[in-house]
């Protein structure tokens, strides 16, 4: 990301609180992340009264590289966020966001990043309500990181969490594991390699909210970022004290994304996913949430993968496509550092 | 990717499976040693014990080149990385590897060292290349697999006349070990292993051909079949070593006929023979010193062996005492009979290579088998 010489970039004084902060506020995050709230260009955001608990969740973003295929750091930001405050089964409604820019980044990079924040804001129905810039020498950062937090409210009567599936109740996905991080390492400096897949970098809570219209009692909805499908389903199996039986040919997995796994060593099943949640229902709402799941763009894919079955020793166990049964563990150390 | 399903269909798992259980004959045993980790992690990846008859027995080898390197020659690459101002580049799968007192390249990189994953030795070269003003070492293990490659390399910075790459050759030749397996002799702790035959490697053998094995199958009476590393190859497999024995046959057989061939790939043993020459004796992890196993660069690249051109100072390298690895790679001993396996090793904290490498039999066995250990004995693992 280090720009030609004649690119205007980040510059010290970018951070200095002066002049030219202030443009690059107004030129660029002020442009394009604009509404009431952030416009009072105050220390902080007043927001409205609202009514019921209220949810919060917080997201660093160290992604390399930071634009890949279906989104950048800016869009994976927002969306990352949105989806952890949707998962506890609340409405996302306000996000600040932090920059650590380096010196020397080019500001049409920046601009890029953040008008594609400030669009998959739009989509997902959230405000950029506050921000900071801070500007890092150069050699200190790595073009962008960017800190996020959300904020949003939790209808009464809803208890989802990841210690509540108990045996019996049927585990589902939204659609395809994988994609994101495959997407990520094709693009990787010493890995570069040809795929069509894009990453499924998306926010969910317009599924979430359908989901939850159909189904209110859900017990678990969680987003397998880092450590994929397999990490999820064991913290899940761990929290609530009970085990699984997933079934591996009912996991949505695309063929490109299996070839590429297979040719690097990987097992999809840890690998990063940005657009994908499990849910975790009782059995007799599981057909019910499948159609409602069908019937979003964001869960054409989906299926049920297996059940919650009683374990002491929370083993996540999958009868294989061949024939046999194997467990699904945790990934053992880093996988694929910086995917988020 | 068509090619990848066609060998791991559920219908023919079960055909090869009811041919299995009917071949085998009830009063005896079948005990077969898988050669490579590749063949021990399809075995737990797919669930192949699921399909087998009880008689049947998967004895892990020692075809996965981390573990088997000496707990020596890791520690030699991490006081490369550590004191000698070199950037070292490695496979991902060395690096955390435990050496002497849990020490590991890993480490080393967390403590300051240039220790860099490379996916291949043209990523090492190029390193070498952007880096002119430092030393770039690649940490080569392997079998006769990744040598070609290290080969490769070695050629291209002789041809672009870098002076800064140099290769710390760990190369070892799969063909030596199955003697030594087999010749190694027990103690009263530790029976010799008790094999009935081999499934042979499968990528190496696209190298060097079936041919290498035909001594060890001769002398020692057992049958090899080379085998490919998908779930369906080592069923298919599986039953040709049982027909096999059940006739007294002790031949190489070639079940992965879509890539090996009895002569191997011809270009690549050139080109390794040209780079590299026989090391008079290597030591491997659990096996010892074993005469003819291994590679070191010829005289004529010796300007590119790091260990001709680093002063690597002689070091008293220990094994985790109670870590079975060694038994382990032996064969005589499974995972589960390391009172560290599960408990204090495990994929996070490793004390052997076993645990460590994807290739490993007790990664294989903790990552994808360790809830049968929960199954037959009532207890966590």
């Amino acid at each position: 990301m280090t720009g030609k010489t004649n690119k205007a970039c980040i510059e010290m004084a970018h951070g200095g609180g002066g002049r030219t902060m202030d443009r690059l506020i107004t030129d660029i995050f002020r442009k394009h992340l604009d509404n009431e709230y952030l416009s009072q260009a105050n220390d902080g955001a007043l927001l409205p009264k609202t009514s019921g608990r209220l949810v919060m969740a917080t997201d660093g973003h160290v992604i390399s590289p930071l634009f890949f295929p279906g989104g950048n750091i800016g869009s994976l930001a927002i969306h990352g966020t949105v989806n952890d405050v949707a998962m506890m089964g609340a409405t996302p409604l306000y996000i600040s966001a932090s920059f650590i820019l380096e010196e020397g980044f080019p500001l049409d990079d920046l601009e890029e990043i953040v008008r594609s924040m400030g669009d998959a804001a739009r989509q997902a129905n959230v405000s950029v309500v506050t921000g900071d810039t801070k500007v890092v020498e150069k050699g200190k950062g790595d073009g962008v990181f960017i800190s996020t937090t959300g904020v949003g409210v939790i209808e009464d009567g809803l208890a989802i969490g990841g210690d509540k599936a108990v045996p019996g109740q049927a585990i589902l996905i939204n659609g395809t594991v994988g994609d994101h991080g495959v997407a990520i390492l094709s693009k990787r400096e010493n890995l570069e390699f040809e795929t069509e897949i894009v990453s499924d970098s998306a926010a969910l809570n317009g599924l979430v909210s359908d989901m939850l219209a159909a189904a209110p009692s859900i017990s678990v909805l969680r987003d397998p970022t880092r450590g994929g499908l397999a990490a999820t389903l064991n913290e899940i199996a761990g929290q609530s004290g009970v085990g699984m039986l997933i079934e591996e040919e009912k996991i949505p997995l695309k063929p490109a994304v299996s070839g590429a796994c297979e040719l690097l060593g990987l097992d999809p099943l840890n690998i990063a996913n940005e657009g994908k949640l499990v849910c975790i229902c009782n059995a007799e709402d599981a057909d019910k949430l499948l159609s409602v799941m069908h019937a979003h763009p964001l869960g054409k894919e989906a299926s049920i993968i297996g059940k919650v079955t009683q374990d002491p020793n929370n083993m996540v166990r999958m009868t294989t496509m061949f024939g046999g049964t194997r467990m699904i563990d945790w990934l053992a150390g880093e996988q694929l550092p910086r995917i988020c | 990717m068509k090619y990848i399903t066609e060998f791991r269909q559920k219908d023919v798992s079960a055909n090869l499976a009811r041919a299995i259980a009917q071949e085998v004959q009830p009063d005896r045993t079948y005990r077969i040693m898988e050669f490579c980790g590749g063949h021990t992690h399809a075995i737990f990846r797919y669930g192949v014990q699921d399909l087998m008859p009880a008689n049947f027995e998967f004895i892990h080898g020692p075809g996965c080149p981390v573990c088997v390197l000496p707990i020596r020659r890791l520690d030699d690459a991490i006081e490369l990385a550590e004191n000698h101002d070199v950037i070292l580049c490695s496979y991902g799968d060395m690096m955390r590897v435990p050496g002497t007192k849990q020490n590991s390249l890993l480490k080393a990189k967390a403590r300051g060292a240039d220790v860099r994953m490379v996916y291949s030795t043209l990523d090492a070269l190029k390193i070498a290349a952007d880096n002119p003003t430092k030393q770039v070492v690649f940490f080569a293990i392997g079998f006769e697999t990744t040598t070609p490659p290290t080969a490769v390399a070695v050629k291209k910075a002789k041809e672009a006349g870098l002076s800064n790459f140099s290769v710390f050759s760990n190369h070892v030749l799969t063909p030596a070990a199955v003697g030594a397996i087999l010749d190694t002799p027990g103690t009263p702790d530790e029976p010799p292993v008790e094999l009935d035959g081999f499934l042979g490697p499968s990528h190496v053998s696209t190298i060097i051909g079936t041919r290498p094995y035909e001594a060890a199958a001769q002398t020692y009476k057992k049958p090899v079949v080379i085998t490919g590393f998908e779930p369906l190859d080592v069923m298919m497999a599986a039953l040709m070593i049982v027909r096999q024995i059940n006739e007294g046959r002790h031949e190489v057989e070639n079940q992965y006929t879509r890539v090996v061939t009895a002569d191997g790939n011809k270009k690549a043993q050139a080109l390794v023979a040209e780079v590299f020459e026989l090391r008079d004796s290597f030591e491997w992890r659990g096996l010892g010193q074993i005469p003819n196993s291994a590679l070191k660069l010829r005289d004529s690249f010796a300007d590119f062996d790091a260990e001709k051109r680093f002063d690597i100072a002689p070091k008293q390298s220990r094994e985790v005492k109670s870590c079975e690895c060694p038994a382990i790679l032996r064969g005589t001993k499974g995972p589960l009979d390391c009172k560290l396996f599960g408990k204090t090793c495990t994929p996070e904290t490793p004390y052997g290579s076993c645990m460590v490498s994807s290739e490993g039999a007790c990664a294989a066995y903790y990552s994808y088998g360790r809830f049968r250990a929960d199954q037959s004995e009532g207890k966590v693992a």
